[in-house]
């Protein structure tokens, strides 16, 4: 359990050194736990071999919850509950007097689908206010990459391939500490 | 190099020979006199003898468009008739006259649907080419000689349309009918704008301006090297110059061509809905031609992020026409004004099918098949979305045309599928051979390493 709490850090300052050397990390099959940049790296996430987002199947879902809730609402209110007759608009059916709903209809499955998948995202990504920062090195949020790589058993080898990548430091750092 | 393969020409050969044997067959077997109506209505009657209780006492009821929920004729319907009032007093013969006037229209119809649904194909493929020059796109430019492919239909199908309105007189436009005019104060106003040496002057106008960009974007595009940046700078110049006299020749020949159909109707956005129509259709043949050669191993160059991108200019633009198409249709709903509510009645009330399934093709089909990320990549995906959107369109045109020309007497027969025949091939063959005159990779244009190289 001593060793499993082991991490290295190794801290690059140039974002294609840095895919070079996630490349090359994964092609040793080391484990990387994690990649800290200041700005999205184009294709890192490829590198990495991290899967695909589902946040838009979410977000169509959440769409559809929206258009339901409008059409629930709407018939509910406009033509069952109390179908008065506004300026001469035919409210016997949803349909006789659909395309006075429809910007109704749009705007909440536009407002469920944008919102609840923000939502989403936050929860997924474990960002609320108050939260405690995660970054290892405050460098990481202005012009240095940090790249944490799991201890298995072999330190020396991994320092050594490490510092074969072009970091510019590379730090072992027990994270039970 | 493409070269139109002798199967595909002998296809669109005899594809042009059907539509001229139909559509001349069209012309040829329109009723000469209010007697030949007669004969048709007849036969008609005795069709659908159940249906109509009111076939008793007053056998010409179908001919006239009735509005059901007023219970009166459309406003555009009462001006025909009031002309035809003056040239025949007796009552029944004047919608006998009504009724041979639109069928007499008809085969003219088919005509125009079906030219002017190619010709804006080719059009709408040289403003969106125009669009990739002014914009300096960094990703469009292996398109631009499928691009150029696709426009060189518009030097004939825009001729073909300009003769088809200059030439179809009153079977169009009410507002050339001088006895109609004299009897109707609202024609006189519009007089001004709607009569026909000036009619004739914007037609020709449009017809030159926008093949005049065609044939200099090609020339400069066919010029362009990597040394020499000089027609490249030309071609961005004249493009932004033809966008700006393009919207301003598009509006007015949608006014022009497809709004002065219906003389006493009028709406603000009706030119754009046309230029979305127009648009979506084009992007959309732009995919499919593109599929079609790469299917043929020919345009290696052009990547699955290419026709990515084409994929979401249709799911976009399909969702840009319905966005219009809605607009339009709800204001005008919404208000129910007589004098614009006209329009939709007819429509909704005689094309009611048409009119709603083509919102299926053109919205609900494309949103659902194009909204997720890798389906865009296949091409058969593209291929069935595409077929919907073009059939949508070409609904869409004749939705435009046949309810304001001739009303209820509509049908989808011999004329129309021959007027569809003889474009068609007339399209492959310009196009194929269009394609076939250079190389399809364009070289020398400044962005075409990043074009090539393009990746989403």
């Amino acid at each position: 359990m001593e060793e499993s709490s082991k991490v290295v850090h190794a801290i690059y300052t140039d974002d294609d050194t840095l895919m070079s050397a996630v490349k090359k990390v994964k092609a040793e099959k080391y484990h990387i736990e994690e990649v800290f940049t200041p700005f999205p790296v184009h294709g890192l996430d490829k590198a990495m071999g991290l899967a695909p987002t589902r946040i838009a199947i979410a977000s169509f879902l959440y769409g559809l919850t929206g258009l339901t809730v409008a059409i629930l609402m709407m018939n509910y209110m406009m033509i069952e509950d109390w179908p008065q007759n506004i300026g001469g608009k035919p409210s016997f059916s949803y349909f006789h007097n659909m395309p006075a709903f429809i910007p109704i209809m749009f705007e909440l499955t536009v407002f469920f689908a944008a919102h609840l998948m923000v939502i989403t995202f936050y929860l997924r990504s474990k960002i609320w206010p108050f939260r405690k920062p995660q970054n290892p090195d405050p460098r990481t949020t202005d012009d240095h990459f940090l790249m944490e790589v799991a201890v298995d058993g072999n330190e020396s080898e991994l320092l050594k391939l490490l510092n074969g990548t072009g970091a510019v430091e590379v730090n072992l750092v027990d994270k039970a500490h | 190099m493409y070269k139109l393969s002798g199967k595909l020409k002998l296809f669109s050969i005899v594809l042009m020979v059907l539509g001229l044997v139909g559509l001349t067959y069209g012309f040829l077997n329109t009723p000469k006199t209010v007697d030949d109506v007669k004969e048709i209505l007849a036969a008609q009657n005795s069709h659908h003898e159940g249906e109509s209780a009111l076939s008793e006492n007053d056998e010409t009821h179908k001919e006239a468009f009735v509005d059901q929920a007023r219970g009166e004729e459309g406003y555009a319907a009462a001006a025909m008739e009031q002309h035809e009032a003056q040239m025949d007093q007796e009552h029944h013969g004047n919608h006998l006259e009504h009724v041979l006037h639109q069928l007499q229209t008809k085969p003219w119809s088919a005509t125009l649907v079906s030219a002017f649904f190619f010709f804006m194909i080719a059009l709408g493929a040289l403003v969106f080419y125009a669009i990739q020059y002014a914009a300096q796109a960094g990703w469009s430019p292996v398109l631009f000689r499928v691009m150029e492919g696709i426009t060189s239909y518009l030097l004939p199908g825009s001729i073909i349309v300009v003769l088809l309105v200059i030439l179809a007189g009153t079977h169009f436009y009410p507002w050339q009918n001088h006895e109609l005019v004299a009897e109707d104060k609202i024609l006189q106003g519009k007089s001004g704008f709607l009569n026909f040496p000036f009619f004739v002057i914007r037609a020709i106008v449009y017809l030159l301006g926008w093949n005049l960009y065609r044939y200099f974007s090609r020339k400069n595009s066919l010029n362009e090297s990597a040394t020499d940046l000089n027609p490249y700078r030309k071609n961005f110049k004249i493009s932004v110059f033809f966008l700006i006299f393009f919207i301003i020749t598009e509006s007015l020949m949608s006014w022009d061509w497809f709004m002065s159909m219906t003389p006493h109707w009028y709406s603000t956005l009706f030119a754009w809905y046309v230029f979305a129509s127009m648009f979506v259709s084009a992007i959309t043949v732009i995919a499919l031609v593109t599929i079609y050669l790469k299917s043929k191993g020919l345009v290696s160059f052009i990547n699955d992020s290419h026709l990515h991108d084409l994929g979401k200019f249709m799911f976009a633009f399909s969702i840009f026409w319905t966005y219009l198409w809605f607009d339009q249709f709800m204001l005008i709903w919404y208000a129910n004004m007589p004098e614009e509510v006209v329009y939709f009645v007819m429509r909704i009330q005689e094309y009611n099918l048409l009119f709603f399934g083509m919102l299926v093709l053109n919205f609900v089909f494309p949103i659902l098949i194009l909204m997720n990320s890798d389906f865009k990549r296949v091409p058969w995906f593209i291929v069935i979305a595409g077929i919907a959107i073009l059939v949508g369109h070409y609904i869409d045109i004749y939705l435009l045309v046949m309810p304001s020309t001739v009303g209820v007497n509509y049908s989808f027969g011999i004329t129309e599928i021959a007027s569809i025949a003889f474009f068609l091939g007339l399209f492959i063959y310009v196009v194929g051979t269009g394609l076939s005159k250079v190389n399809l990779r364009p070289e020398g244009n400044p962005f075409i390493k990043e074009s090539e190289h393009y990746h989403y």
